[in-house]
């Protein structure tokens, strides 16, 4: 199949949504001539006007609401956030409007928007252009969040986002848009809420989000020649999260690692735990649940720091490494 | 004000520590991004020349010209930090984008567009209410302007009557983005307008007439008078970071600001020939080589720190 890196398979999928449906625009910053910080939005502005692809001031609360305002009122809003980290300007609309509206209104109303943004560290922006908030909006009810890990999902996951009726937080990640795999031409949808096995093996499941699912990918590879299988799991879709198979995987291993970059304390993983722990899969725990996350600190600038504040590879080989072997 | 050399060596400095640092950003030996402020070092030397020590400084991701010119500032531990040292401002743990003095009173660089301008606020106030003579400067982008943060800001100064300088450093461009496409104001200093405060446009390549209007405006906060809106027009030769194509501008326009250099200008102010100018020039780059030496010796933060200093 043809290939498309991370970037352009969300590009495609933007073109392919603006071009079926009229009500499909995009609005952010330098996202007309510029294309993106990350190039995704590059050409988009040429072939359908600037009455479609809106650049806008650097005004990240007007671009959340307004995305709001244009799906209450018959449109179909993509707004992009530039990094992650500036979302904090736009919570009082996602939060407390965009999430509540439909249930306040007696599930009369609904806000069919979704807001990307690249999360995540590694290319050295320091604190303030690195941040992993995924929780903050796993917290709030009413939103829908979504985590690609690969240009196949990056794609299907953004068709549908769109098609749902829902406000949709999809967060990409900064590391991954030059990364590259198959994707196929036509108008296809990967559903939300659908959890995927990235690879199938016995001894360990390792649950992992965005680019750590990629780590985890290697991490199995380096273990399956010391014997020991990996199951890999990336559930896409954080929230409404689609468990059965996370559980089914762990009654499956007796195993778990749950790896992801944001700081553990309040982390997506402590979730995870909760919901296996919970479950009929408890029985079937031969280890404790261990967690892999991002240190409880602020992302630092020097590249060595940087690398040792978020997990990588060979943490994750270590880690998985350990639980198989019983050693934690 | 006073011509003094000492403005044009500064501005000299900041001019050469960025050609540095773009050169080491080609030669891979710095990560991450930078934001250059090449052509722009008048408004960064007016206004810090027109304050007093013990003022602060609060300013933006463009803000290598603006420390460096900001009262003791020491270039070893600029560049120290640029390159990610444990000598450096920052400890390393910074960066480009995020290089303080504390100590001085310059209270942070800002990676986020408009950050710098509520705290800018909480200063004024902490000024008022210890009852010092201080005023405090916050530096900020024409594409800024555009934020909630600004207005807000703007606001609450105006209504206390806080010895804030808002600096509108305006470069005609946020990123990519036209400032006559993003605000429907000629000048940016007409915003003072719905906070009833005074604000003024200057030409931010001379570095007197920044100097003057920033003297005025702090003269106006230290005695009750402020807050005060100073917008200086200006041109950055760069691109916004390392990973910008320009399309959005065109050569000629850049060169025509390029012939508009602040450097060369103030340099006649002072009625030097081109070898005197080209001789400070020298010496400038020398100061920069000798401080990449400096950080080049200094170790790497410890790994085993990585943890340290989340809480106080
Ligand atoms: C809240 C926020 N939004 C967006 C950005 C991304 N960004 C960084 S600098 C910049 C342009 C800023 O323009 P301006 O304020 O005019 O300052 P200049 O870069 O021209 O000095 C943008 C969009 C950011 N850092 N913070
Ligand atoms: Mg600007």
């Amino acid at each position: 199949m043809r290939e498309l890196t991370y970037a352009e398979a969300l590009r495609e999928g933007l073109r392919q949504a603006m071009s079926a449906d009229e009500r499909v625009f995009v609005m952010g910053e330098d996202i007309g001539v510029y294309g993106g910080a990350f190039g995704v939005t590059s050409g988009l502005l040429q072939e359908f006007g600037d009455m479609r692809v809106f650049d806008t001031p650097i005004s990240e609360a007007v671009i959340a609401g307004a995305c709001i305002g244009a799906a209450l009122s018959g449109m179909r809003p993509v707004g992009e956030i530039q990094f992650m980290d500036f979302v904090t300007l736009s919570m009082e609309q996602l939060v407390l409007q965009a999430a509540k509206i439909r249930y306040m209104f007696g599930g009369k109303t609904s806000v069919p928007m979704v807001l990307r943004m690249p999360g995540g560290s590694g290319t050295g922006a320091a604190a303030q252009h690195s941040e992993s908030l995924e929780n903050w909006f796993v917290h709030v009810p009413g939103l829908k969040v979504v985590m690609p890990s690969n240009p196949y999902d990056a794609k299907g996951l953004l068709l549908a986002a769109i098609d749902d009726p829902n406000p949709v937080i999809f967060i990409e990640h900064k590391l991954l848009y030059k990364t590259k795999g198959p994707v196929p031409e036509d108008m296809y949808r990967v559903p939300l809420s659908s959890t995927r096995i990235a690879r199938e093996g016995r001894h360990v499941t390792v649950v992992a989000t965005s680019i750590m699912v990629n780590r985890a990918l290697e991490a199995a590879t380096t273990l399956a020649a010391e014997g020991i299988e990996l199951e890999v799991v990336d559930p896409r879709t954080l929230t409404p999260l689609d468990e059965e198979p996370i559980l089914a995987s762990v009654r499956k291993t007796g195993k778990a690692l749950i790896v992801h970059e944001a700081p553990g304390t309040g982390g997506y993983g402590g979730e995870l735990a909760a919901r296996i722990a919970g479950s009929d899969a408890f029985d079937y725990l031969e280890a404790p649940i261990r967690r892999l996350t991002g240190l409880d600190t602020p992302i630092p600038y020097n590249r060595n720091l940087e690398r040792a504040a978020v997990p990588q590879v060979d943490d994750i080989t270590r880690e998985a490494r350990k639980l198989a072997r019983g050693e934690y | 004000m006073n011509p003094s050399a000492d403005y044009l060596s500064t501005m000299l400095r900041i001019r050469a520590f960025e050609e540095k640092a773009e050169e080491l950003y080609a030669l891979g030996r710095v990560h991450g991004t930078m934001h250059l402020s090449i052509g722009q070092e008048a408004t960064a030397v007016g206004v810090s020349s027109a304050l007093r020590e013990g003022d602060f400084l609060l300013n933006t991701h463009r803000g290598h010209g603006h420390c460096l010119a900001w009262f003791g500032s020491d270039v070893n531990l600029m560049m120290a930090e640029f390159m990610g040292r444990e000598a450096g401002y920052c400890r390393g743990r910074g960066g480009s984008m995020h290089i303080a003095n504390v100590e001085a009173n310059n209270l942070g660089a800002n990676g986020i567009v408009g950050g710098g301008l509520p705290m800018a606020a909480g200063v004024g106030m902490s000024i008022k209410m210890r009852k010092t003579d201080q005023v405090c400067v916050v530096i900020f982008g024409d594409g800024a302007s555009n934020e909630g943060a600004f207005h807000e800001s703007l606001n609450l100064s105006s209504i206390w009557k806080l010895p804030v300088i808002y600096v509108c450093e305006n470069n005609q461009y946020a990123m990519s983005m036209d400032i006559r496409k993003s605000a429907n104001v000629e000048d940016i200093s007409q915003r003072a307008c719905a906070y009833n405060i005074r604000g003024i446009t200057v030409d931010g390549n001379d570095l007197a007439a920044v100097h003057d209007a920033i003297a005025q405006a702090a003269a106006e906060c230290r005695a009750g008078q402020g807050p005060v809106l100073v917008e200086c027009k200006t041109y950055r030769w760069r691109g916004h970071s390392k990973s910008d194509r320009q399309l959005y501008r065109t050569r000629d326009e850049v060169g025509e600001w390029q012939r508009r250099d602040p450097i060369p200008r103030y340099a006649t102010v002072l009625g030097l020939t081109d070898d005197q100018l080209e001789a400070a020039r020298k010496d400038a780059q020398q100061v920069i080589d000798a401080a990449v030496v400096f950080a080049e010796n200094s170790p790497e933060p410890d790994l085993a720190a990585v943890m340290e200093g989340v809480y106080a």
